[in-house]
């Protein structure tokens, strides 16, 4: 199964709340992970973002060992998912279901508390998700926000070390999702380590260090969130122009991102007017337009397909020169 | 000092810590909350622990029957024998479909969240399935004792265990049927065809002679009925009653464990 050196330990490794390596799941035809590599430092909080049917929800089963992956590795914490998990480091609030319906709130956490061999206490665990006064409250007849909250609460119980969050506001009003996140909120604060899958560009902004774009199983672009804001940001840069290569292009002054398409070349930029008084003067560029680019139009080019599109379009938010995508 | 290294494995290098994993999931409030579920699941309590005495006192207390001997017994007891059988098997086979009307909700899921193991969480399922089993033999039988039900002491213990203890086979029914018909209403489709099997197993009335009497020998309740009944009859256990337990039990037993292991390689 593994093979034993004897070599020091590397505590990077080790530490690291989850490294994924060359990760790849098929069902039937459909790669729903395709060679997905993602290491999450201890500390982080990282916003796991992509379309329905990017790979987010796969990726989380493989991380918590719900599926196996096809090939690659999952570490958590330097183990494997289902120790990671028996020894209370990684929980997780899932997407849907997952209750009884005919428990109490206050019921399904003692339940959950019972198979833990240590656990926080349950009142404790009610209180920080914020359903202490819903405690006797059948599952049933909860809210979809209460019934998260709950999840939220059940995730507590082995105080982990990272908590992982699928999808945990899809269904709720503007209320349910602000309570709900004021909550996540208060809890990052005491330095979990958060990864949360979401297609709401906003709740990446507002709550993660880190974004993590995907597509097709594989990720499409990784930084900071003000390096993701910086892709999107700025203006493109557009004019007629023939005979232009990219690699020409993207090396203009103020240039972020460059393509062709056609007898056209896209500039994405975060100086327009450089951009645009370089092409009327220095090049043979005519029929010039400059447009605004926004976070949600970057958010789309990187993470859905394009016609003309670079095969295996991959960059990362901060690299830039030579990098031609579909997306400006 | 060494340390692993990961390799090209599936998973990665582990280190568990055996002591969140020592239990695995067993105790006291689990079982506690499974039973307060069973008890407030007004449909379990009335096909489990309604519905079989009532079907004894329709089908066993007729005056003649308490006057007509079974053996070690009058024929009352002979009836209630049965609907115990009965009463039991109804509340293993719902306790074993439980486990994936739990899976199709998700709450399988939830659990992979925790420490329990997947055969833990089944064995506890059974175990709860056994124990309103045993209420249901329990408050047949107690019926019995208040309307005319007779046989030798013996008779009552050993019937009452047999009749507990063999019902564990159709947990193992509906466990696999459960995992087979994955649905949330899954009893609605298993009551009927356990009423069924009653019938052909001859647990509602005797088998007789005919074509309708050799199928029903083959069929999965009839040895288990027989077995149970034995004692208070007192003819002997036959080869063809015990064959007929053994055999169902390996082909529900087996089922159960294949569609377990199917069904845990992806949650």
């Amino acid at each position: 199964m593994t093979t034993t050196v004897p070599t020091p330990i590397r505590s990077t490794t080790t530490d690291r709340a989850i490294d994924l390596r060359g990760l790849t799941k098929s069902f039937g035809a459909v790669r729903a992970v395709d060679g997905l590599d993602l290491q999450v430092e201890a500390g982080e909080v990282l916003a796991f973002l992509g379309p329905n049917g990017a790979g987010k929800t796969t990726t989380i089963d493989l991380v918590l060992g719900f599926a196996r992956p096809d090939s690659g590795t999952v570490s958590v914490f330097g183990l494997a998912p289902r120790d990671a998990i028996a020894a209370g480091k990684v929980s997780a609030v899932l997407q849907t279901g997952g209750l009884l319906k005919d428990l109490t709130v206050a019921e399904t956490v003692l339940l959950t508390a019972s198979l833990f061999s240590t656990s926080r206490p349950v009142d404790e665990v009610l209180e920080r998700a914020g359903i202490a006064a819903i405690r006797d409250r059948r599952v049933g007849s909860c809210s979809g926000g209460e019934q998260q909250r709950l999840r939220f609460a059940l995730a507590l119980l082995p105080d982990p070390d990272l908590l992982i969050l699928d999808e945990p506001t899809t269904g709720m009003d503007v209320e349910g999702r602000r309570e709900f996140w004021s909550a996540i909120r208060a809890d990052a604060a005491r330095g979990r380590t958060i990864v949360f899958a979401t297609h709401y560009l906003e709740e990446a902004d507002a709550y993660a260090d880190r974004v993590v774009l995907v597509r097709h199983g594989r990720v499409v672009a990784d930084g900071s969130s003000a390096q993701v804001k910086n892709l999107a940001a700025g203006r493109v840069v557009s004019a007629r122009l023939l005979g232009a290569r990219p690699e020409q292009l993207a090396a203009v002054p103020g240039v972020d991102r460059a393509e062709v398409r056609g007898d056209r070349v896209l500039l994405q930029t975060g100086d327009s007017d450089a951009v645009a008084r370089y092409l009327l003067t220095e090049t043979e560029a005519a029929d010039l337009e400059i447009g605004g680019l926004g976070l949600e139009d970057a958010f789309i080019a990187l993470t859905s397909d394009r016609v003309g599109a670079p095969p295996g379009g991959t960059s990362t938010a901060h690299s830039t020169a030579t990098t031609t995508t579909g997306s400006i | 000092m060494t340390t692993t290294l990961r390799t090209g494995t599936a998973s990665a290098v582990s280190a568990p810590e055996a002591g969140a994993r020592r239990r695995g999931g067993v105790n006291l409030t689990f079982l506690a909350i499974e039973l307060k579920r069973l008890l407030r699941n007004r449909r379990t309590v009335i096909f489990t622990l309604v519905m079989p005495p009532m079907f004894f006192l329709i089908f066993g207390t007729a005056g003649s029957y308490r006057t007509t001997s079974a053996g070690h017994g009058n024929v009352t007891a002979y009836v209630m024998i049965s609907m115990a059988l009965y009463g039991a098997m109804l509340a293993t086979t719902s306790g074993g479909a439980m486990v994936s009307v739990e899976r199709a909700q998700g709450w399988s899921r939830q659990l992979r969240l925790t420490p329990l193991r997947p055969s833990v969480y089944v064995a506890i399922k059974v175990a709860v399935a056994m124990a309103l089993g045993l209420a249901s033999v329990v408050v047949v039988y107690l019926v019995g004792l208040a309307e005319g039900a007779h046989a030798d002491l013996g008779v009552w213990i050993v019937t009452g265990l047999v009749a507990w203890l063999g019902s564990i086979v159709f947990a193992a029914f509906g466990l696999f049927m459960g995992y087979l018909l994955p649905a949330e209403n899954v009893m609605q489709i298993l009551g009927p065809v356990l009423a069924v099997l009653s019938f052909a197993g001859g647990l509602f009335v005797p088998l007789g002679d005919g074509v309708f009497a050799t199928i029903g020998k083959v069929t999965p309740l009839y040895g288990l009925a027989e077995l149970v009944r034995a004692p208070l009859v007192g003819d002997g256990v036959t080869l063809a009653s015990v064959a007929n337990v053994v055999l169902w039990a390996a082909v529900f037993g087996a089922g159960a464990v294949w569609r377990f292991r199917h069904d845990t390689a992806r949650v």
